[in-house]
């Protein structure tokens, strides 16, 4: 065991490591300044207990409708061995119609352990990489691995690896709808940064066995419902740009030692859970160490972060700007609190550095003030 | 955002209570405007769980479904909600009046009164144009798919929501637009976009601050989500357990829990719909309470006339809104979209001291006194005559405008119109702005009496709202093939397995 995993572990505390999935690993995307968040992930802690315990629970999920809607459609997409979703393939891949195999990769024998079915992944994915070009073959449900931070991550996608000639490609199945050619761009988003991410475990698992990741396709398909019906539409989606962001925040997340050499020692998010399973830290003392570590709230936080209701908290206290979003610090750049912004509008002397933004703030503040006194 | 609207949320939060960034309500809002409540399946396009519609906050319908995802229900429930919105329509179609011919223009008609539907929010809107989308062509002959109410609906919202997209245009308005205009919260544009939270900011309950109020109004059991979306809680712990009970009771003939189960959801769908139903007539009194802006009327007018000319479009049997726009006619609806935008801003300053305050703090308009004029000051024109041309130089403390060839207006006198000709920076953050009256000064033999403002006056320069000239397309017959010039107009699309290609 090496030293970071040890401190990262002891971050942690008692609790059992939340596993990473292609979600929380895209969450990581979404603020990566954030050492409070990287840290939290890093070290496998459970963000919503946490947030819970230290009293400012925050509740952002997936409607059980949602959820079942997008299962039913991921199977009636495979039914029949896939055959369907190999049409929708061909189709926007322009391709002729030949014999196609299709591998379930589900289970292995009797067990289904996450590394037998890795290992299991590896060789029938490798096997076909060395095998040559392929008229086209479906993998379904396959076993990644990622070291995130030190850590094995195992991704299950629900999806599909399809070869075709000596390429590799991801197929992910997502629910939402097409409509008259154009979807939801923040789901088309999630959706590519989350396919992103299996390609990147797909290329690591090639690199590690002395093949050539430019075997896996830069593109992915997304499978959607077309308009308002069952019928699913096959979209080609240039994922370059997400898979090196990803890329460079893994790299970061490998570096997170950086981060740990910065905290005060004995801190930790460890919930003091006692014999019955109940967490017992007192909320106080887990959110003292908790703002110990830098975090960079935005409002963009409260859909994507179990710590937003803590963060935003934390800001408002602070009387940061960051709580009016990113607009509101553009105008003011410059200035990090209201109380700041509104002395200097009510004539407290700038800084030299802050003359600019002073000058901004007593002309908007006039203005204001000229107002009030028309309308009173 | 303008620096005085950022300020304004600043002081917002130190006041504890949101500040007003409007003197006046600058849509119009009619006596009987139909609010619209709608919540939809969580993972559906569009699957309508409920709604509450109505014109009066104790004169509501409240229409249900059970079973969303099945077809008949869902067209059942088009077929009700048309019976309210249809009749609330047709009355208006019913009130035309005779426009007098003016140079130019024959003699037309137009409705004295249209129709007006507020929503709570943006995501609502978006919802009600696919909810359009879905329903507008009627399904092919001797099915079950041809009630033309349902299809007539889809037309309707499609135009409502079309019109949504005009900021000027108060047919369709999100109410938490509306108010996020009118009142800075102290609060990000993301929150802003909450009614419960932007009311809670408004009018926060006595002894709470806006901000405790927002955080209180955040417990999605006392204040449901506003809709279309549903709170995930509610769909796992009081929707989906009684919605597979109520379909078991179906299958097995248990008719009396069948109707027990269907009460249930009736009442658990209405309890989500009844907080947002009220907090929209709480809004709508707030924004009532701001008296209207003159230039809203004219407005209100384009709004008749827009309505007017689609219901001429339905009765002579005008094809529906197609899926796609040809090209001339997205150029044209794009070219239109932008005046509209530009008249509005502008029309809004000349309306409203505090959208003038907020565009001198950007720069697109500009206050001062006269420092210097030249009233008698004349030029030869091209074609050598000697014209009037005053001009006069004004101290402005306003950061300098930034547009050169644009007319400008003082909205005390609206009859002179000048442009920018020099701008001469001063010191102390000053500037010497020369201006030359270019309309109303009169003329050479007869000048204005009050073109040119004397010295030591106080004034104040916006953009003139002006049509600027229509853009030009042709027609769709003589558009060419390359961007898909004549072609028969979409009468239906089927959207089930037909349209697999």
């Amino acid at each position: 065991m090496n030293t970071t995993t040890t401190r990262l572990n002891a971050l942690r505390g008692g609790q059992p490591p939340v596993n990473h999935n292609a979600r929380t690993l895209v969450g990581l995307s979404v603020n990566p300044g954030c050492a409070r968040r990287a840290l939290l992930d890093a070290c496998g802690a459970d963000k919503g207990t946490v947030a819970r315990q230290a009293g400012h629970p925050w509740q952002f999920g997936q409607s059980r409708f949602a959820l079942a809607r997008g299962n039913a459609f991921e199977q009636q997409v495979k039914e029949y061995g896939g055959a369907r979703l190999l049409a929708l393939l061909r189709e926007s891949l322009d391709l002729p119609v030949e014999q196609v195999a299709y591998i379930p990769l589900k289970s292995v024998g009797d067990s289904t352990g996450r590394e037998q079915r890795y290992r299991q992944t590896c060789r029938a994915l490798v096997g076909a990489a060395r095998g040559g070009p392929d008229p086209g073959t479906l993998y379904d449900h396959p076993m990644l691995r990622l070291n995130v931070g030190g850590n094995d991550v195992y991704l299950e996608p629900d999806l599909i690896a399809f070869k075709i000639g000596d390429r590799f490609y991801i197929v992910e199945i997502k629910s939402f709808p097409v409509i008259d050619r154009q979807a939801n761009g923040a789901q088309v988003a999630a959706a590519t940064r989350q396919a992103s991410i299996y390609v990147i475990a797909l290329q690591d698992l090639f690199a590690t066995n002395g093949l050539d990741p430019e075997l896996v396709a830069t593109s992915v398909f997304l499978v959607t419902p077309k308009d308002f019906g069952n019928t699913p539409i096959a979209t080609l989606v240039d994922a370059r740009k997400q898979i090196s962001m990803l890329n460079r925040q893994l790299a970061r997340m490998d570096r997170i030692d950086i981060l740990l050499d910065l905290l005060p020692s004995g801190l930790t998010f460890d919930l003091a859970v006692d014999t019955t399973g109940v967490p017992t830290r007192p909320a106080a003392n887990l959110a003292a160490d908790l703002r110990r570590i830098p975090a960079r709230y935005r409002p963009e936080c409260m859909a994507h972060c179990e710590l937003a209701g803590l963060c935003r908290d934390e800001a408002r206290q602070n009387a940061s700007l960051d709580v009016y979003g990113q607009g509101v610090v553009d105008i003011f750049g410059g200035v990090d609190t209201t109380h700041t912004a509104l002395a200097l509008a009510e004539g407290r002397q700038p800084s030299d550095d802050q003359a600019g933004v002073a000058r901004t703030l007593r002309h908007a503040e006039r203005l204001r003030a000229a107002l009030a006194e028309g309308a009173a | 955002m303008s620096s005085l609207a950022a300020l304004a949320r600043l002081h917002a939060t130190r006041q504890g209570r949101a500040e007003r960034l409007r003197q006046v309500r600058h849509h119009h809002l009619v006596d009987e405007p139909l609010v619209l409540v709608i919540l939809t399946m969580a993972g559906e396009a569009a699957a309508p769980l409920a709604c509450m519609v109505g014109t009066g906050r104790r004169q509501s319908t409240l229409l249900t479904v059970t079973q969303p995802r099945n077809r008949d229900q869902r067209r059942a429930f088009y077929a009700q909600l048309a019976a309210v919105i249809l009749p609330h329509i047709r009355r208006r179609e019913n009130t035309l009046q005779q426009l007098p011919a003016r140079p130019g223009k024959p003699p037309r008609q137009r409705c004295a009164d249209a129709p007006q539907i507020i929503v709570a929010n943006h995501a609502t809107v978006d919802y009600l144009s696919l909810v359009g989308r879905s329903i507008r062509f009627q399904g092919p002959p001797n099915t079950t798919e041809t009630d033309p109410s349902i299809a007539l609906l889809g037309r309707w919202l499609t135009f409502f929501a079309e019109r949504a997209e005009y900021p000027g245009s108060s047919m369709l308005l999100p109410l938490t637009a509306q108010l996020a205009a009118h009142w800075a919260t102290g609060q990000s544009i993301l929150e802003d976009e909450s009614l419960s939270k932007l009311l809670a900011w408004i009018e926060p309950p006595a002894g709470l601050t806006g901000v405790q109020a927002a955080l209180r109004s955040e417990n999605p059991v006392l204040f449901p989500p506003a809709g279309p979306a549903t709170d995930p809680t509610f769909d796992a712990v009081e929707l989906e357990p009684r919605m597979i009970t109520h379909q078991q009771a179906l299958a097995s003939g248990d008719h009396l829990t069948a109707a027990r189960t269907a009460t249930e959801l009736q009442d658990a769908l209405a309890s989500q719909l009844r907080p947002t139903w009220n907090q929209v007539w709480d809004g709508l009194a707030l924004l009532r309470a701001i008296p209207q802006a003159a230039r809203s009327v004219r407005r209100w007018e384009d709004d008749r006339d827009h309505f007017t000319s689609h219901s001429l479009h339905i009765t002579r049997g005008g094809a529906p809104q197609p899926v796609h726009d040809q090209a001339v006619d997205a150029a044209r609806r794009l070219a239109r979209l932008e005046r509209a935008i530009h008249m509005f801003e502008d029309e809004q300053a000349l309306d409203d001291p505090f959208v003038l305050a907020e565009r001198r703090t950007v720069g697109t308009a500009f206050a001062g006194v006269v420092v210097a004029r030249e009233p008698d000051r004349q030029v030869t024109s091209a074609k050598g005559r000697r014209i009037l041309r005053p001009r006069f130089t004004i101290r402005t403390e306003d950061p300098p405008p930034i547009a050169r060839d644009q007319d400008l207006v003082d909205p005390e006198r609206p009859r002179t119109i000048v442009r920018v000709r020099e701008v001469l920076p001063e010191q102390q953050d000053m500037h010497l702005i020369t201006v030359e009256v270019t309309a109303g000064m009169g003329s050479v033999s007869r000048p204005a009496a009050d073109a040119v403002p004397e010295l030591d006056e106080l004034v104040c320069y916006t953009a003139w709202p002006s049509q600027w000239g229509a853009a030009e397309f042709p027609s769709r017959e003589q558009t060419p093939w390359t961007h898909t010039g004549p072609s028969a107009p979409q009468t239906f699309t089927d959207l089930s397995e037909a349209e697999q290609t």
